[in-house]
């Protein structure tokens, strides 16, 4: 059975490499400074013992003041899993760090959280629409888009 | 001699069955190698994660119904599990056991497809193919007992499944069961004993175990590659863990091993059903849940080990009546990733192939 990791445990190990990277934690997750991100993700794939090699998914809420991006990460070599979450404020230029250089499969889905909502992940390598044409006006799963 | 050539780019596709018209591939190419590779999706445009937050909980089933629609049940049955998590909703046992039939059913139907159709990509045309939708149809006639229906199924509810078993089912399936490892083992001498077949097949499109880990596969094409990983093991739904199955891995991870995967998938799930069908209890189907669910304040994500690969719904509720965000992790997307690692290096008629041993269905690809 999958475990499902303290959040609070992992950011306490978190704090002690790179403090004030968390604004948030609780059971379920913790929620990590956009640009702390990428230092946060890395320390979760090489940290022996934890091992998150592998990412589930991606996706991102509108929460009209802010949006919120989702990661739910898994180590298939010790069965245990983490979410972590970032917020972004800017809601006319919402920019965020790419986590493709760590895990491929991240690739595709930035790519649809760029099309559907908007955001954009610097670092990406083909930072483009996916479902939509270029040119389409507006980012479909915005709350505010009818 | 080396000859002097000049990359350029082609549109490759639609080429595959289940990519019906909005799927193709940007090739460059330099001669008949494959240098680079761009999946291109087209243009469906349902909607569904934008439909799903104006419906109410139970009225996102159909919508599920058609994201894979070759394999509606597992979808369907993703889908529930999230919506019972978020809301707390207990299961009646008989459901469960009804829900894991139907689901491994509806695993050898969506597998008997992409088999057929990866021999079809190799230019086998319509034999094998017709041979595999011989024995869908009575996978079929099983689905059209219980619902009514032939493609979308629309069984699985919140808390259940929508009626009970009717009283010819349990004979039907027996007959099935019976007769099924036989024809399996005709595809497995439709592929083992055809040179041809083997020629173009193994050692193509090769996906390490660090690549396919890499890019978040999974299922058939993940374990292909040697990783012992399935979700109905790791992290158990419904009540898998009452069933003693194994899970096969391949060695290389090529179009073989994925090939082979999917045919020793079909064995294992036989082998979970006769034992769903020996412990099926008695009892009710259904637990008393209203239509208009109304889950906490909170988020939830159910994963299960569909046809394709871990397929997920994760749901945002705000107390309302409708999700607040309905995001599904379709394993057809994700596992595309993938393709430019397989097909980099090999030749245009072999892409072909690297893409039909993925198995998509751009149903499931759209937004």
């Amino acid at each position: 059975m999958t475990v499902a990791l303290s959040s609070k445990e992992i950011a306490g190990q978190i704090e002690e490499k790179s403090p004030e990277s968390i604004i948030e934690s609780s059971q379920d997750y913790l929620v990590v400074k956009p640009d702390s991100l990428l230092a946060v993700a890395t320390f979760l794939k090489d940290t022996p013992g934890l091992d998150f090699n592998y990412l589930n998914f991606i996706t991102a809420i509108d929460y009209y003041d802010h949006f919120e991006v989702v990661y739910q990460l898994t180590s298939l070599e010790h069965n245990h899993s983490l979410v972590i979450k970032t917020r972004c404020y800017d809601r006319e230029n919402p920019v965020l760090p790419s986590v493709v250089s760590l895990w491929q499969g991240a690739d595709f889905q930035e790519r649809e959280i760029y099309d559907l909502m908007g955001i954009r992940f610097e670092g990406h390598p083909n930072m483009k629409r996916i479902f939509l044409w270029e040119g389409f006006p507006g980012h479909p799963l915005r709350k505010d888009y009818w | 001699m080396a000859l002097k050539t000049e990359p350029f780019v082609l549109n490759m596709g639609p080429v595959h069955p289940s990519t019906h018209g909005v799927f193709r591939m940007r090739a460059t190419l330099d001669g008949e190698v494959v240098v680079d590779i761009e999946p291109v999706f087209g243009y469906l445009h349902r909607g569904v994660e934008k439909l799903a937050e104006q419906r109410t909980y139970t009225g996102i089933i159909p919508l599920t119904d058609r994201l894979d629609y070759i394999s509606s049940m597992n979808n369907n049955h993703a889908y529930v599990l999230a919506v019972e998590k978020l809301a707390g909703i207990k299961v009646p046992e008989r459901a469960e056991y009804l829900r894991v039939i139907m689901a491994e059913l509806q695993r050898i139907a969506a597998f008997l497809i992409a088999v057929g159709s990866f021999l079809n990509d190799c230019g086998a045309y319509f034999t094998p193919f017709l041979y595999m939708f011989r024995e869908r149809e009575r996978i079929i006639d099983l689905f059209e007992m219980v619902s009514g229906q032939r493609l979308t199924y629309n069984y699985m509810r919140v808390g259940g499944v929508s009626q009970d078993i009717p009283r010819e089912f349990l004979p039907a399936l027996r007959k099935f069961l019976a007769r099924m490892p036989r024809f399996i083992d005709e595809y497995d001498r439709l592929l083992m004993q055809n040179e041809i077949l083997l020629a173009r097949a193994k050692g193509v499109g090769i996906l390490t175990k660090e690549q396919a880990i890499n890019c978040s596969a999974s299922g058939p094409v993940l374990r292909a590659s040697g990783v012992k990983w399935d979700i109905r093991q790791a992290d158990p739904y419904s009540v898998y863990d009452r069933f003693d199955f194994d899970i096969p891995t391949g060695t290389v991870g090529d179009c073989y091993d994925r090939y082979r995967q999917r045919v020793e998938e079909m064995r294992q799930s036989l082998r979970i059903i006769k034992q769903a069908m020996e412990q099926l209890p008695p009892g009710p189907v259904k637990s008393d849940v209203s239509h208009l669910v109304r889950p906490p304040i909170g988020e939830a994500y159910a994963r299960i080990e569909a046809p394709k690969g871990e397929l997920g719904f994760y749901l945002v509720s705000d107390n309302s009546i409708a999700p607040y965000r309905c995001h599904i992790r379709p394993p057809s997307l994700i596992n595309l990733t993938a393709l430019r690692d397989m097909v980099r290096g090999w030749k245009v008629a072999d892409v072909i192939i690297i893409f039909g041993s993925i198995d998509i269905t751009v149903g499931e690809i759209d937004r």
